[in-house]
């Protein structure tokens, strides 16, 4: 009797500690969840606070007077005329004719308000548009990288003012009167890279990126899936199989620069294939996505459980009736999930593509395959490396859309494992 | 079955096709090489698209080194037909294009860039001399006459006049360019001024005057300058090494150390009193000009008064473009397309 008591007692005692303990193990997950979660944000709110502005561009819209005496121009048609045609100083004038005050021996300073490519913009608005010769058009230009700079990043310590005190008043009253205005930045989306922060555009580097994994798509899924359905069903356990099963999970832990020397050494060097394309870029990254994809759809196979296959033997099927017409169609969604998480890793990759040149400037965007391109990651890559301020929000703006994409990816790999994933 | 044998044969076909594939025609220029000219090609390069019905040449960071690797390779349009360098090309990266074939080679001599050691306008400047640089940021420096490792823990333990603060230096890593350039330039220039020096043997030189302590005091920043930037500015006991682009983009928050009494000027660079100043160099391979169109228009591009000129785009990003004398030099040069010969480079 007394014994049990004691017994009773003892779990009484220990019992406090052993919740204590309890609470405490939860408390170290809570806080594991919120360290993890405060680096996101943390991540979240630099890159987003950094970035927004790059969403944002400057205009300066005018009424430029297209004077065919002052451009030294009469007929816009005439190639060669076209070519040595000065563009700049109508818009020049135009400029100086909305401030005023400004007089023709600042022209300099009101200069360099203007973009540097606005003329080009001016060229190829008057080769479209013949007529407009000898007419006076309100037109829109980009501003000056440092205007925009100083329009977004007055007062912020982390950027460089490059204006004078004249520029800086100028700019102000242009603002106040609508002449100057920040707007969408739709050069953003429109463009190839430049080196003019206000002209940068992604477009360049979001077709390459497509252009790449839909290679990578193409070679990795099939070659994934088959070598998967093979190992899994047809191959005969012996040590080469084994063999091969070990070096699969290896090549999946080897660095992806691995992965980039290789291909310079079989693509480039060997095949003779050019560099910075993606069909290279698309096979480098194959190689690499093909360890996750065989993995992942492996386990999708062996999830299905074995009364399917009884059951279909049982019937007389075939082996390949058997995988084909039972396994498959009930793996199919694992091995998706596992090849769209590999993808959005290869999505991702600079360092392999460094060898391969895709690590390039590239102003043109691609329209094929065999095209020198570059892809999203490389092109933050290259912006957060250039000396120019303005390109550190133009780095952050790309690195939104490069999550945007990844975030999207992930979710469509979420979303198909919930909607086609049986359970049993 | 007979659709398999189809497959079979067409993969098998594709393979050997890829195999054997012939150098595929090109209509872009491509351009490789150092980081330090990168910034200024790019600029030409876009320039060039925008002006001519050429497509924009397409250009690849790799390094002076790594570009000349690449250049030197072979004639074919699977190699590059421009490699920009930082230094020189080397009378082995010479050799090396003579053995594969490139054998005509134009070399074109672009502009200077500065080294500089900057901080943050709320520091205090420093005003070096090379030998006392030496003396902060070498592995070894000589006390009363034997090499031993680097003691000086402060500025002022170099010398009384410098301030009495911990050395603390942010600079590129040895991958770099910039890197080779400051050893060679800067470091040996001052180790050659000890005299202790001139008892060291070749190797014992090039281990000792060319390379930087390792003991913390020299921070190695990967090859981001901007973030060299931006520690500087938070931070005013810390000096940067980079190059005089980006000192110029950030004029209004750094300033440059004076080196045995120069400021880091444009002017000061070009006419080579700034010690710690390169010249920047383009090589052109001349098998490739009328193969790959608008070579020689973008060399045109590059040499022309609207770009390297006193007022041309060349120098709002920073690059210290030649004198005018130079300047037609090149356009000589452009014209004649002379062939760089190995007694140029000895």
């Amino acid at each position: 009797m007394t014994d049990q008591r004691s017994q009773a007692e003892i779990v009484r005692q220990s019992l406090k500690r052993r919740y204590r303990k309890e609470r405490r193990f939860r408390a170290y997950g809570v806080l594991a969840i919120a360290i993890a979660l405060g680096a996101l944000l943390t991540l979240f709110t630099d890159i987003i606070g950094k970035g927004y502005t790059g969403f944002m561009k400057t205009t300066i819209t005018m009424d430029v007077q297209l004077d065919g005496e002052m451009m030294y121009l009469d007929d816009p048609t005439d190639e060669r005329q076209i070519k040595m045609a000065d563009f700049v100083e109508p818009l020049i004038q135009a400029l100086i004719k909305e401030i005023p005050g400004a007089t023709e021996e600042q022209r300099n300073q009101v200069r360099e308000l203007i973009n540097p490519y606005a003329s080009v913009a001016l060229r190829d608005a008057l080769k479209a548009n013949p007529e407009w010769l000898g007419t006076t058009q309100t037109m829109t230009f980009l501003s000056h990288t440092d205007v925009d700079v100083y329009v977004k990043h007055a007062g912020d310590a982390a950027y460089s003012i490059k204006l004078n005190d004249q520029q800086k008043a100028w700019v102000d009253e242009l603002q106040e009167r609508g002449v100057i205005e920040t707007s969408f930045n739709d050069v953003f989306f429109s463009g190839g890279d430049s080196r003019d922060p206000s002209k940068a555009g992604i477009l360049g580097a979001i077709v390459g990126s497509l252009l790449t994994m839909f290679v990578t798509l193409i070679l990795s899924f099939p070659i994934g899936v088959a070598a998967a359905i093979y190992l899994e069903e047809f191959a005969p356990q012996n040590k080469f199989t084994d063999f091969i099963e070990v070096n699969i999970n290896n090549l999946a832990a080897v660095p992806s620069i691995i992965f980039g020397l290789l291909g310079l050494a079989v693509f480039i060097n060997l095949f003779g294939m050019p560099r910075s394309v993606p069909v290279v870029g698309g096979l480098v990254l194959t190689l690499m996505t093909l360890p996750t994809i065989i993995i992942s759809s492996r386990a999708a196979i062996k999830s299905v459980p074995p009364s399917i296959r009884e059951a279909a033997e049982g019937i007389g099927a075939s082996k390949m009736q058997v995988v084909l017409h039972h396994v498959l169609p009930l793996a199919m969604p694992g091995m998706l999930t596992g090849s769209i998480i590999g993808m959005a890793q290869a999505l991702g990759e600079t360092a392999p593509l460094l060898l391969i040149g895709m690590v390039a400037f590239i102003v043109d965007v691609p329209d094929g395959f065999f095209d020198s391109a570059t892809v999203l990651p490389v092109q933050v890559f290259l912006w957060a490396g250039s000396p120019e301020l303005a390109f550190i929000e133009r780095a952050s703006a790309a690195i939104m859309v490069l999550l945007t994409f990844l975030i999207s990816m992930n979710a469509l790999a979420i979303w198909m494992r919930k909607r086609l994933e049986r359970r049993w | 079955m007979k659709l398999n044998k189809a497959l079979a044969t067409a993969a098998l076909a594709g393979s050997v096709a890829a195999m054997s594939a012939p150098a595929m025609a090109r209509d872009t220029i491509s351009i490789v090489g150092s980081s330090t000219v990168y910034p200024f090609a790019t600029v030409v390069a876009e320039r060039f698209g925008t002006k001519t019905d050429f497509s924009t040449p397409k250009l690849e960071s790799t390094g002076s080194g790594g570009g000349m690797k690449l250049f030197c390779q072979g004639i074919g349009t699977q190699h590059p037909d421009i490699t920009n360098a930082s230094r020189r090309m080397k009378t082995s990266e010479f050799e090396l294009c003579q053995s594969n074939g490139v054998t005509d080679i134009t070399e074109f001599r672009i502009g200077s860039d500065g080294i500089v050691i900057a901080s943050s306008k709320n520091a205090e400047n420093l005003e070096l001399t090379l030998e006392q640089l030496f003396l902060a940021l070498g592995s070894k420096v000589p006390v009363n006459g034997e090499w031993v490792a680097n003691p000086n823990k402060n500025w002022s333990d170099v010398d009384s006049s410098l301030p009495n603060k911990p050395i603390r230096v942010m600079g590129p890593p040895p991958t770099s360019g910039t890197r080779d350039s400051f050893n060679e330039l800067a470091l040996a220039a001052g180790c050659d001024e000890l005299p202790e020096a001139a008892d060291l043997s070749k190797d014992e030189h090039a281990s000792i005057c060319e390379s930087v302590r390792e003991d913390g005091a020299f921070i190695e920043a990967g090859e981001n300058d901007n973030l060299i930037v931006q520690k500087l500015i938070g931070d005013t006991n810390m000096y940067g090494v980079f190059g005089y682009s980006f000192l110029e983009e950030n004029a209004d928050r750094l300033q440059a150390a004076t080196l045995n009494g120069m400021v880091p000027t444009a002017e000061a660079i070009a006419a080579d009193e700034y010690p710690v100043a390169r010249s920047l160099f383009f090589y052109v391979k001349k098998a490739h000009i009328g193969v790959v169109p608008g070579i020689k228009e973008y060399v045109d591009e590059f040499i022309s008064n609207a770009a390297m000129g006193p007022n041309g785009y060349l120098k709002d990003v920073g690059l210290i473009v030649p004198p005018r004398d130079a300047l037609m030099d090149l356009m000589d040069k452009a014209e004649g397309m002379r062939n760089l010969t190995l007694d140029e480079l000895k």
